[in-house]
């Protein structure tokens, strides 16, 4: 991936490229397509690598065409995806707007737009806009999380995708979009409002498992129990504390009581999918939910400490396992690489998202930064939310592994995100801008 | 800077990504490392294990023909989750079933097992049409798997018969062999050769998508394990000689063993009334069962070897030599036939031991027994000491106990103990309470095996091999260890000497009836003993032990007929008609034409005698609603006749 060129506009370093983000980025793409065609592979009809019609022969066909997209992103000019970032937002805007108007409906979700001969999924780009157009807001000088402008200018940026992905019943995606809150979170952001979603998902999980009533009790003895210790310490209680505590009980307590009513309401494989979680007997074992998670699960489990060995695989090589080329590409690196194969995936991702967050913090340009810390989010999101999907640790939803997935869009898309990142950290030492 | 600011924050990051790096390569760890029941799960997803089911050992007679078999049948096989029909009318179309019927079956497989059994045994018909269309119905598939075949009706109870294991002997099956849903001999030879007949279990692996459609075998079939087929038997039995012997026990109770004395090889084994061992296989073996086992003629009881029939008088054999051996009797010893001791029928007055046999004298054996018991003295003590010596020397021929035939089914007679008297009269008995033990009767009980093995320790003058049916497993030639081994009844040669010439003398000119005497081949060369055994069940039984010939046996043979009068008669005859079928196939012996017609005369008297009680009452009902019939078509006729008679007076009179 050596890219000898150099535009006046833009004197790029390539002396400046994060290497090992490189080398982690190629490693999980060549895996990916590795795991594609062990998992395409049809052992009755074995096709070679090279088949251009397999789902791995189209996935190196994307890999190419990323290559060339890479290429394309270190010609252009840095400052351009600054200075284009809304244009980037309001064309992945304007595609979303096609989805729902012309799109595919593909296992419930209308997420596909064929465009000529290429369909592609919007959503997965629309994740770059967001990004782009997020840091290019916040990265102007003026824009503080303390005002409230501010905040309405971010609820505007997120609301019209996320009402459109909502539409189209991409949950996953939209999820994808929630945890963005953590780069808000790096430029100012309090914590509590993080740290109140994490405790209403936990008080979520509470309520499926125990009796609201119970939950209720409980939830009134802790907050007793802190008081207690509050009034012990003899701290100063104002009445405004009070207030915040009685009204906060309140709230939690009525959103325990209310969360079983709500769930009823979800889609009964929605349901199946949270509930197959807690309590595999609880769901009916013919449903979906349960036969993909428990083959996902088999085909991991069954992987051992060094697995069946390349192409060995027997649970997703008879095809038991759904989606297995591309939401659950990782069953076939457990089943078949075993533990230490889960461990050097891991491992990958986490170096990538460590030197990701890295990258970030080494921009001097606020725009970059908040850029870099958005892609560590969607990165971070998709990695968790994907893996805790196949291993069973959090409902099923269909959204990719980075890179090592099929798919041409979400390919193109997590590239564009990384490769535009490390483009913009090769002119790290630039400042732009009006500083 | 802001961005100075919070750059701090990083860290949370890098705690947030470790958090869930962790916690996801700990829930790996556990799944892929500690836990192993994905393991199993994937396999059973993907790899199919089939136990590829082996022969079973094939069984001849001695003389190679052959007796048991196996044919393969088809089983339809369904596994309810994947039956998904995409027509299933055309399914039942085909099979001839309703819809109804058709979800019922699948409901009640499903209900206890993921796969089982459809349709059992396809005929050859519906399984081609099966096989044809097998792809069209997912979920489906044929098993096969092998029935017995018994190429006679003869030898069923010797034979046994394979069943379903049950759920006792899946809990006693040490090994692990055998699965549910597996056969096992059940009885007779395929119960006790259990072990060499079924062989070994194959494996084979097959890998499946999730259609459950077998696309390869695994690891090229590196973990596959053949199959290897049962050992065949070659049992000593003589397959003509017992069919000869069944058809000739027809309508009658009891049983037929003979054997060949030098070896011990049983050469049939015959117990009536049996069955037909074809019915207890395959589809129709429950229904067969079950009529068979309730049957009140007790058809699954072997006479031949779990019988505890009282020996009668060929018991005097072994009080002879007994007498013999302690000295209490000696060749040229003569005994009144003193009918105040015991009653007797008409023969010269004063007896040797020799011609006590040929005569079965009563009153010899009375005095024989209580010198024998009574030889230490004439006190209570003597007589228990002389009578537990007597039970010792009685039971060295193999009497009280289980001889060790090679089949479950054995009983071990009877001969009882001196605490069995003594707690019956309360330590207050002498000779007269036992005496007619002398003769064969009161309270003991022997197999008819017993008794053909006391012919042949006569025959070879005081040895014994173990008689088993058995003669060589698969390729070793030999019957098992046991059946090798010479065993002695502690009685010299030479005291059988006159037991033997008594033997010649009661066929020649002794208690064989002139019936009998008939089919002898050439005069003198059979030696025999009778008995008539007296029961309180009804008529005496009829029974007789013989070798022939005297000099050289070559075959030895007990008879019991139950219910049908003296020994000298019908078990005499069979047994004698048995031992010329046999020399007459096996040695260059040549009958006479003169003979023939004897012969097969006496054969159809044979044939035509029924001793079974319930036959005969249903023979006499029959009769009895034939002559009914008879006479109500005779009162209907004379009517009708009487009528016309009226009528033609009618006619008449108007002339």
């Amino acid at each position: 991936m050596m890219i000898i060129s150099s535009t006046r506009n833009s004197r790029s370093s390539l002396n400046n490229l994060d290497v090992l983000s490189v080398l982690v980025y190629a490693i999980l793409v060549i895996w990916g397509i590795m795991s594609i065609y062990s998992a395409s592979y049809n052992v009755e009809n074995p096709k070679p690598f090279w088949d251009f019609n397999t789902f791995a022969g189209k996935q190196f066909v994307f890999a190419m065409t990323a290559v060339g997209l890479i290429i394309l992103v270190f010609l252009l000019d840095y400052r351009l995806f600054e200075g284009f970032a809304y244009i980037f937002y309001f064309l992945s805007v304007l595609l979303l707007i096609a989805v729902v108007l012309f799109g595919k409906v593909v296992k419930g979700q209308q997420n596909w737009i064929q465009i000529g001969p290429i369909s592609m999924q919007p959503t997965e780009f629309a994740k770059l806009g967001v990004s782009l157009a997020l840091a290019k807001f916040l990265g102007t000088p003026s824009s503080k999380l303390t005002d409230r402008k501010v905040w309405l200018g971010i609820v505007v940026i997120f609301i019209v995708p996320a009402l459109l992905i909502l539409k189209q019943g991409d949950y996953g995606s939209l999820m994808v979009f929630v945890l963005l809150e953590l780069a808000l979170y790096r430029e100012g952001m309090p914590f509590w409002i993080i740290g109140l979603q994490v405790l209403a998902v936990i008080l979520f999980v509470l309520s499926l498992l125990i009796k609201p009533v119970y939950l209720a009790f409980g939830l009134f003895f802790v907050f007793s129990f802190i008081v207690g210790i509050l009034l012990l310490t003899r701290r100063k209680m104002e009445r405004r504390d009070w207030l915040i505590m009685i009204v906060s009980l309140v709230l939690a307590i009525a959103f325990v009581i209310s969360v079983p009513k709500i769930f009823t309401k979800l889609k009964k494989y929605h349901q199946e999918r949270i509930i197959v979680l807690f309590d595999e007997e609880a769901v009916d074992k013919k449903a979906g939910a349960y036969y993909n998670l428990q083959q996902s699960k088999i085909a991991i489990g069954s992987g051992g400490v060094w697995g069946k060995g390349y192409l060995e695989g027997t649970q997703t090589k008879y095809d038991f396992v759904p989606e297995q080329h591309s939401d659950f590409i990782f069953c076939t690196v457990g089943e078949e690489f075993g533990w230490v194969g889960s461990f050097l995936v891991i491992l990958l991702f986490m170096i990538l998202l460590f030197r990701i967050v890295i990258i970030a913090e080494r921009q001097k340009s606020r725009f970059a930064r908040i850029y870099g810390y958005c892609v560590a989010s969607i990165f971070f999101a998709h990695f968790t939310f994907n893996l805790s999907m196949t291993v069973g640790l959090f409902p099923t939803i269909g959204i990719p592994l980075p890179f090592m997935s099929y798919g041409g869009s979400s390919l193109w898309s997590f590239t564009l995100m990384l490769f535009i990142l490390l483009k913009l950290d090769t002119h790290r030492n630039r400042l732009f801008g009006s500083y | 800077m802001e961005g100075e600011r919070g750059s701090e924050k990083r860290f949370v990051f890098y705690a947030i990504f470790g958090f869930v790096g962790l916690t996801l390569l700990i829930r790996l760890f556990v799944m892929q490392v500690i836990e192993d029941k994905y393991q199993e799960s994937a396999e059973a997803n993907a790899i199919q294990k089939q136990t590829v089911y082996p022969d079973r050992g094939l069984i001849f007679d001695r003389n190679g023909k052959l007796i048991v078999y196996n044919e393969p049948v088809y089983d339809l096989m369904v596994i309810p989750r994947e039956a998904r029909l995409p027509d299933t009318m055309a399914f039942c179309k085909l099979f001839g079933i309703s819809k109804q019927e058709f979800i019922e079956k699948i409901r009640a497989i499903r209900a206890v097992a993921p796969e089982g059994v459809f349709f059992s045994q396809l005929s050859k018909v519906d399984f081609a049409k099966v096989q044809e269309k097998l792809s069209d119905f997912p979920g489906f598939y044929v098993s096969r798997r092998t029935v017995r075949v018994y190429t006679s009706n003869a030898m069923a109870n010797a034979l046994g018969y394979i069943a379903e294991i049950s759920p006792e002997e899946l809990k006693k099956d040490s090994t692990q062999y055998y699965r549910p849903g597996d056969y096992i001999g059940k009885s007779g030879i395929e119960a006790s050769y259990e072990y060499y007949l079924r062989g070994e279990k194959g494996i084979k692996y097959q890998l499946k998508n999730r259609f459950n459609q077998v696309v390869g075998s695994y690891q090229d079939g590196k973990l596959d394990k053949p199959a290897i087929a049962g050992e065949n038997l070659i049992s000593s039995v003589d397959i003509e000689l017992q069919k000869y012997g069944e058809m000739l026990m027809q309508n009658k109770t009891g049983a037929i063993v003979a054997i060949e004395p030098q070896t011990g090889e049983i050469l049939t084994l015959i117990t009536s009334p049996s069955y037909n061992p074809n019915l207890l296989v395959g589809a129709e073996f429950k229904k067969n069962y079950a009529s068979i086992s309730r049957n009140p003629d007790l058809l699954l009881f072997n006479r031949a070897t779990q019988s505890a029939y009282p020996p009668g008088s060929t018991f005097k054999t072994v009080q002879a030599l007994i007498g013999l051996q302690n000295g209490v009797l000696n060749d040229t010893l003569r005994l009144p036939c003193n009918w105040s001791l015991v009653k007797c029928h008409p023969h010269p007055y004063w007896t040797t031991p020799q011609t006590s046999i040929q005569y079965s004298c009563n009153p010899f054996y009375y005095q024989a027994f209580r010198r024998i018991v009574h030889q230490k003295g004439e006190s209570f003590e003597a007589l228990q000491e002389g009578y537990k010596q007597w039970r010792e020397q009685v039971l060295k021929f193999g009497f009280g106990r289980k001889l060790g035939v090679d089949i479950a089914d054995e009983g071990s007679g009877n001969v009882p103990q001196v605490e069995r008297f003594n707690k019956i009269y309360k330590n207050n008995w002498n000779f007269s309470n036992i005496y007619s033990l002398s003769i064969g009767q009161g309270e003991m009980g022997v197999t008819l095996l017993q008794m053909a093995n006391l012919a042949c320790i006569i025959a070879n003058k005081g040895y014994y091999y173990i008689p088993h049916l058995i003669k060589s497993i698969g390729k070793s030639g030999k019957p098992l260890p046991q059946y090798q081994v010479k065993h002695s009844v502690g009685i010299e040669e030479k005291y059988f000497e006159p037991i033997i010439k008594g033997m010649n003398g009661a066929f020649k000119a002794g208690t064989v009836g002139p019936m009998a005497q008939v089919v002898n081949l050439y005069a003198g060369d059979i030696c025999a003993k009778t008995g008539t055994v007296q029961n309180s069940h009804g008529e005496d039984h009829s029974t007789f032990i013989a070798f022939a010939p005297c000099d050289k046996p070559k075959i030895a043979i007990a008879v019991y007929v139950e219910n049908a009068g003296f020994g000298g008669i019908w078990a005499a005859t069979i047994a004698s008609l048995m031992m010329q079928k046999y020399l007459k196939d096996t040695t260059r012996i040549k009958i006479q034409p003169w003979q023939v017609g004897k012969i097969e005369a006496t054969e159809k008297m044979v044939l035509d005698k029924i001793f079974n009680r319930r036959e005969l009452l249903r023979l006499d009902s029959i009769r009895k609603a034939e002559k009914r019939k008879q006479d109500s078509i005779k009162a209907i006729l004379r009517k009708k006749e009487q009528e016309e008679d009226i009528y033609d007076d009618n006619q008449l009179n108007p002339q």
